[in-house]
């Protein structure tokens, strides 16, 4: 596959599409990650939601 | 409850029961978006080159399919809003919250991925094309909506203010556009290749559909994830309030 | 020292979080800029000439515009008054008020510059220029501005009272930000003479800025 006198654009934009697509992904990830740690937090320091149940119980 | 058998809509409004759909949903979806975009991007690779564009068509394959969800994803907030405005679901504005920097990050590709593509037969970077243009405005309204949901601490009242302001912008995107158009075809530009112009080859049309529905699936499944997020983070609030107003008291 | 830095620290922390306005300067600057083609049309060459200016206009019109807020906010919540009664000298405190807030939403918009300099088809040297240049002019329209917002808060008013009472302040600093980016593009003035005044001017606006504004608060403010 020869992609021609323009290469460097056409990588280009798939590295910048994968770098966007994988910030996001991080950031989904890492938001999950510390949104569940409060959660943790939050229970062991005796803040019960008013249902009974676990926040973090959904599986 | 109307049925037990079967998830509805009604069902949905759950949150807990959402959180329990999405565990279970997610994996299988991450896996068919990989699937579908390796697939699509070997199709991409062994695709011809356009006798035209040359090689750089190949950027084309990664440029639509933004293009296409940069609008898509404003219907998904626009249905949203719909929800969170005219039937109070209470996931409606989650959806519409999560979906606002997932749908600024592919418009901000399909303006990058355009620009490298206009490169090569423009001579610049940036030329003030209809399309390119409108995508740009685009771009701007996602993130005048972004600035709307940060602006307002409290989740529920920022979501009927942003609710207002993407459906006023689902009206006005197409007269923007017209607009552009106009003023474009106005001041007469120097002659480019036009993009996609020409009806597509069969060649071509394959892994493009296959890329799209792949970007498709990526952005239901990072969307899912960002609502799962969205809905644990005011947990997160409601307990903190919970936990201050008992030490007040 | 302690006491101004953990003003700096808050003022930052307030800006950027959740409510905070610091990241909207940018995205009105982008917007501004983005405008302007529609109202001159998409002629590149033309753009790439009017590209200093219109990019000075944008910035002068974003730092000037988030500076509303700048003491509105502490008054509301009764911290202005703890600043003024403070121990610290109210001027180090204005002063320190100011570089957050030209750290939080000064700086994006330099930061910012590059990408809009793409859209005007400038080249990689006009676009340092005037990047350069407003590094080195926005902290003197943040500090002057800072004259305009003490007084806007005084008075009770903000807004559109601020912006006239400052933009006309503010034109020394866009003519030599213009002409040294002009000069640095196409010449004929070298870059170092208009330059040397706009550096200048930000070195002034670090005295009188903070002198006036804590004078207007110190006599507003009863």
């Amino acid at each position: 596959m020869s992609l021609g006198p323009y290469a460097s654009f056409i990588v280009t934009s798939y590295l910048s599409a994968a770098v966007v697509i994988a910030v996001l992904i991080a950031w989904v990830a890492i938001d999950y990650g510390s949104q569940k740690r409060r959660l943790r937090q939050l229970e062991e320091g005796g803040v019960a939601r008013r249902s009974g149940r676990s926040a973090t119980d959904f599986k | 409850m109307l049925n037990q058998g079967t998830m509805t809509l009604i069902d949905l409004a759950n949150p807990t029961r959402f959180l329990a759909l999405t565990a279970r949903v997610l994996p299988w979806l991450a896996g068919a978006t990989v699937i579908l975009l390796a697939i699509g991007l070997y199709q991409a690779a062994l695709a011809p080159d356009d006798y035209q564009q040359g090689a750089t068509v190949k950027i084309m394959f990664i440029h639509v399919p933004n293009a296409w969800l940069s609008m898509f994803v404003w219907g998904v907030m626009s249905l949203a809003s719909l929800g969170t405005l005219v039937w109070r679901h209470p996931l409606a504005d989650v959806a519409a919250k999560a979906a606002a920097p997932i749908g600024a990050a592919f418009t901000f590709l399909a303006l990058v991925t355009g620009s490298l593509w206009g490169r090569p037969m423009w001579g610049t970077y940036w030329e003030w094309d209809a399309r390119l243009t409108s995508v740009l405005i685009l771009f701007l309204m996602y993130l005048g909506l972004i600035a709307l949901w940060r602006a307002v601490e409290d989740p529920s009242r920022a979501a009927r203010a942003a609710a207002v302001l993407t459906l006023v912008g689902a009206i006005n995107l197409p007269i923007i556009k017209f607009s552009v158009d106009w003023w474009n075809t106005l001041h007469q530009p120097a002659s480019v290749v036009r993009m996609g112009g020409s009806t597509l080859d069969r060649s071509f049309l394959i892994p493009l559909l296959v890329m799209a529905i792949g970007f498709t699936l990526l952005f239901l499944t990072l969307h899912l994830a960002a609502m799962r997020n969205e809905i644990l983070r005011r947990r997160v609030r409601s307990l903190q309030m919970m936990q201050a107003s008992r030490q007040a008291a | 020292m302690s006491a101004l830095a953990a003003l700096i620290r808050r003022d930052i922390r307030i800006a950027l979080r959740v409510g905070g306005g610091a990241l909207i300067g940018v995205l009105f600057f982008l917007t501004v800029v983005v405008l302007m083609p529609f109202a001159v049309g998409p002629d590149l060459a033309l753009l790439t000439r009017l590209g200093p200016a219109i990019l000075w206009l944008g910035a002068l019109l974003a730092s000037l515009l988030t500076l509303d807020r700048l003491f509105m906010a502490d008054q509301e919540d009764g911290s202005l008054d703890l600043i003024t009664m403070s121990r610290t000298p109210l001027e180090l405190a204005c002063a320190a008020k100011a570089l957050a807030h030209w750290l939080a939403a000064g700086v994006p918009l330099i930061v910012a510059t590059p990408v809009l300099g793409l859209l005007l088809n400038l080249d990689m040297l006009a676009t340092a220029a005037v990047a350069l240049t407003l590094l080195a002019g926005t902290p003197a329209l943040t500090f002057t501005g800072m004259i305009g917002a003490a007084l806007a808060v005084t008075l009770h008013r903000g807004g559109l009272l601020m912006a006239v009472l400052v933009l006309p302040l503010s034109i020394p600093v866009l003519i030599f930000g213009v002409a040294a980016s002009q000069a640095a593009i196409t010449g004929p003035l070298s870059f170092g003479a208009p330059f040397s005044i706009l550096c200048a001017l930000s070195l002034v606006s670090f005295v009188i800025g903070p002198l006036a504004a804590a004078a207007s608060l110190r006599h507003g403010l009863d």
